[in-house]
């Protein structure tokens, strides 16, 4: 494999704590080296910055919802179409752009790893298809758990080991990499009618809380040391008030430690906190609830958050929250897809505008930077726009600028329709920090591949690392003349290397790289229990047969990456 | 008001996609420039200069620039798409999404036009002497912003889902419509001379529709109110009111319930 040294850049990775020291990066098979020979090839980083291939840690690009959002809404198509371009093939769609399109976008901007955040466990083959389309970015998806109905059962009577050995066979058998939770109860409660708005409130027929099915999963998670936490988007999602409730979930984790061979520190990571984060009893007098929410996450070191940044963009919301979806579509009379995933799980489909006329959504936008800028521990808060759900991911660019650049925040803050009553609703206004770029670096790339459990693997510039590198012309020295060079620069990366692949030279696409699946294989004591329970449901309640239930195999898999754990001594 | 003139001498094999011609791209360029610009054949990209002889410079802007299509121009798609001032005027018959987005300006055709014309029209004033296709004013496909400004009239006949998801504007169709009139309509007005044979208003949510003709079957949606005198383009007569979708959610607007008016004359 080739080797390449990218020379004199200044270098960003909180991984070794270095800071923008002008230095070389050496690359050699794949991984970062200390040393390469003379015959390396240079690439010249004099002037720009380097950091590590980004890290998405929570975003819905492949999958049954997210191709039910392509198919229902061809207009997201309308004038987005790219033609091919040297080795890039066609692409089309703005939220929900098609396969090929969401990896040149990633890469494009440095990403090189993503998470899909929420896979419905039966149709892990159709999620993994679509990863495989998805070039160059490894990935990796986690199937959700939240409103399983094994889950409530077991959990119902204490049983974590259970459990634990049933996300075990789950794991393998979708390939899954991590245990996600969608309004716990709250989906399940929705095929009857109803939802879970508080932590309390039981599930139809299981007798189940939210709160004990979060504990419960908390607990499974730890038994098991997977790499990353239970992964929630809490209860009451998106309601004026909603912060009481997000609390009361972060509560949960209390008295927990994380238990893992990966040097994970949380017990639970929270997405998209933006929409989390709402005080008021309605529209009329909705506002920022994102101190307190912080104050929070600030002094608890289990817990890693997302920040769903809101975009003030025509998208898709997508979500496995069933009954939240069918509030939308009742608030903003768009079209409504739904779906009930049998045992599992459900989800929802509607487009949405984030007008920046419309007070509401100015104050969501405020409420998403508040709460980066919020942040005490930039390892611990990462920027998302819960693609497609806030905004499309390609606007990260935007929201780094957002972020980076008071005067650029401050002008969006004042010119919004209803400015003053925006200002008055959070605090953004009065916050004056800006995120420097070894804090993008911890938030966008060390912070999330930690949380993940890849922290010996990605999101870093050690020697050892996959050497997954983005170069940007971006030049720290030079005084910021205008903060649209911050978007401009993150929107096309000079150079990107995928695991030692150059896959991005100025902004295109030149190799697509050997894009992998992540997936988590836990190996836990025989369970003839579980496997007889599983083998119980197949036969009465599901609609196809366990046969045909995994994902396996190089069509679904080609290129996988296990990350092993060995569970059988919990 | 300058005058460019494009007239067809090398036919298409396949259809022809020239979203440049509008004045909004034509503006401020000479006649060579304009032959440069791009359209797609297929997945073949040529230039406008490949098919068209381009004759007169440009104004200097969209509002004083007219442009004139002469020639066989049946199989050329997306004509004065998006023109937000000045002129196009095509002399003979067009394919679709002629005037689509169109938000100013004035567009005649002389002959036919195909389906989609003035998708989600904006403004500006569309007027075709032959026939319109389906999907006149109505929305993109799966989308819900249908015409919103703007003013449409076809000299003939006009197919089906006219009007789909319309929120403003007006259209008038001196000749028959088919099925589908003004589905999921939330405002504006049509009005059609002739006749509309079923499925009319279907899901409409507030605005006004008028026809002189006969409606075959009415939608079970629609409720009757009462008869009215109306003076409709200098025509009074007396129309049979009806208020509708019932089935479908309707605003309040200072207290009253807000419905879809369909007017037929009695
Ligand atoms: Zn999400």
């Amino acid at each position: 494999m080739a080797e390449y040294i990218i020379k004199n850049g200044f270098v960003f990775d909180p991984v070794q704590g270095i800071k923008g020291d002008k230095s070389d990066v050496a690359i050699k098979d794949g991984k970062i080296v200390s040393d390469v020979s003379k015959s390396a090839k240079v690439i010249d980083a004099a002037g720009k910055t380097v950091m590590a291939g980004a890290v998405e840690i929570h975003a819905h690009i492949a999958g049954p919802k997210v191709n039910l959002g392509r198919i229902y809404r061809p207009e997201d198509k309308l004038f987005t179409c790219t033609a091919t371009k040297g080795i890039e093939r066609t692409g089309s769609g703005n939220s929900i752009p098609s396969t090929f399109k969401t990896g040149y976008e990633y890469a494009k901007m440095g990403y090189t790893t993503a998470m899909e955040a929420a896979m419905p466990p039966m149709f892990s083959r159709h999620v993994h298809e679509e990863i495989r389309d998805t070039p160059i970015i490894d990935e990796g998806a986690f199937p959700v758990f939240g409103n399983n109905w094994f889950v409530m059962e077991y959990l119902k009577n204490n049983e974590v080991e259970n459990t634990a050995a049933y996300i075990a066979w789950l794991l393998r058998a979708t390939k899954g990499y991590a245990v996600k939770v969608v309004n716990p109860g709250g989906t399940e409660a929705w095929g009857w009618g109803l939802n879970c708005l508080s932590i309390h409130d039981p599930v139809p027929y299981f007798d189940i809380t939210p709160a004990e099915i979060v504990k419960g999963l908390i607990e499974a998670n730890e038994y098991l040391g997977l790499p990353h936490s239970m992964h929630i988007h809490p209860n009451n999602l998106g309601n004026p008030g909603c912060y009481q409730t997000t609390l009361d979930t972060l509560n949960l984790a209390d008295g927990y430690k994380a238990k893992n061979k990966f040097g994970r520190e949380q017990v639970m990571h929270i997405t998209h906190m933006q929409f989390h984060s709402y005080g008021g009893e309605n529209w009329g007098n909705f506002e920022s609830k994102a101190t307190e929410i912080m104050n929070f996450v600030n002094s608890h070191k289990n817990l890693t958050m997302d920040t769903g940044n809101v975009t003030l963009d025509e998208t898709t919301t997508m979500t496995a929250d069933g009954p939240f979806e069918h509030h939308l579509t009742g608030l903003n009379h768009l079209k409504w897809a739904n779906c009930d995933v049998e045992l599992e799980t459900a989800a929802g489909v509607v487009p949405y505008i984030y007008s920046p006329d419309i007070k509401v959504c100015a104050i969501q936008w405020s409420i998403g930077l508040e709460l980066a800028l919020l942040a005490k521990d930039p390892m611990r808060c990462f920027i998302t726009t819960d693609h497609p759900n806030a905004g499309p991911f390609t606007r990260y660019p935007r929201v780094f600028k957002w972020l980076m650049s008071e005067k650029a925040r401050n002008e969006r803050l004042n010119t919004f329709k209803n400015a003053d009553k925006v200002i008055a609703a959070s605090t953004l206004g009065s916050i004056d920090r800006e995120i420097t770029l070894y804090e993008l670096a911890q938030m966008t790339r060390a912070g999330p591949a930690k949380s993940l459990g890849l922290a010996n693997i990605c999101g870093g510039l050690k020697p050892g690392m996959d050497a997954d590198v983005a170069v940007y012309d971006f030049n720290p020295d030079k005084p910021l003349a205008d903060p649209e060079m911050i978007e401009t620069a993150f929107s096309r990366a000079a150079f990107v290397f995928k695991s030692g692949v150059q896959v991005v030279t100025h902004g295109d696409i030149v190799n697509t790289g050997h894009k992998r699946t992540l997936w988590v294989d836990a190996k836990v004591k025989d369970n003839p229990q579980v496997m007889r329970d599983i083998k119980e449901k197949f036969l009465k309640y599901y609609s196809m047969t366990q046969a045909n239930y995994e994902a396996l195999g190089h069509h679904f898999v080609p290129n996988p990456f296990a990350l092993e754990v060995d569970a059988t001594q919990a | 008001m300058e005058t460019v003139t494009i007239t067809m001498k090398n036919p298409p094999v396949l259809y022809l996609e020239a979203e440049h011609v509008c004045p909004d791209e034509f503006a401020g360029k000479t006649a060579a420039q304009i032959a440069e610009l791009h359209v797609y054949e297929g997945n073949t990209k040529s230039t406008l200069g490949k098919y068209f002889e381009v004759s007169g410079n440009a104004g200097a802007t969209a509002a004083e620039t007219k442009i004139v299509v002469k020639g066989d121009v049946k199989r050329v798609k997306y004509l004065g798409m998006k023109m937000s001032a000045g002129e196009v005027v095509v002399e003979g018959s067009t394919d679709l999404y002629a005037g689509a987005w169109m938000s100013g300006g004035k567009m005649t055709v002389k002959g036919d036009i195909q389906a989609f014309a003035a998708t989600g029209m904006k403004g500006g004033e569309l007027i075709i002497e032959g026939n319109a296709g389906n999907y006149l004013g109505a929305a993109y496909r799966g989308d819900w912003r249908g015409m919103s400004g703007g003013k449409i009239l076809v000299k003939g006949n006009a197919g089906s889902d006219v009007g789909m998801y319309m929120t403003g504007g007006e259209m008038v169709i001196n000749g028959d419509v088919d099925v589908h009139l003004a589905t999921h309509a939330e405002g504006g007005k049509i009005i059609v001379k002739g006749n509309a044979p079923s499925k009319v208003a279907g899901q409409m949510v507030e605005g006004d529709i008028i026809i002189f003709g006969t409606i075959d079957v009415m939608m079970p949606g629609f409720k009757y109110v009462d008869d009215v005198d109306l003076e409709i383009e200098g025509t009074t007569a007396k129309f049979a009111h009806y208020i509708g979708d019932t089935g479908e959610r309707h605003k309040k607007r200072k207290g009253q319930m807000v419905y879809g008016n369909l007017y037929q004359k009695i």
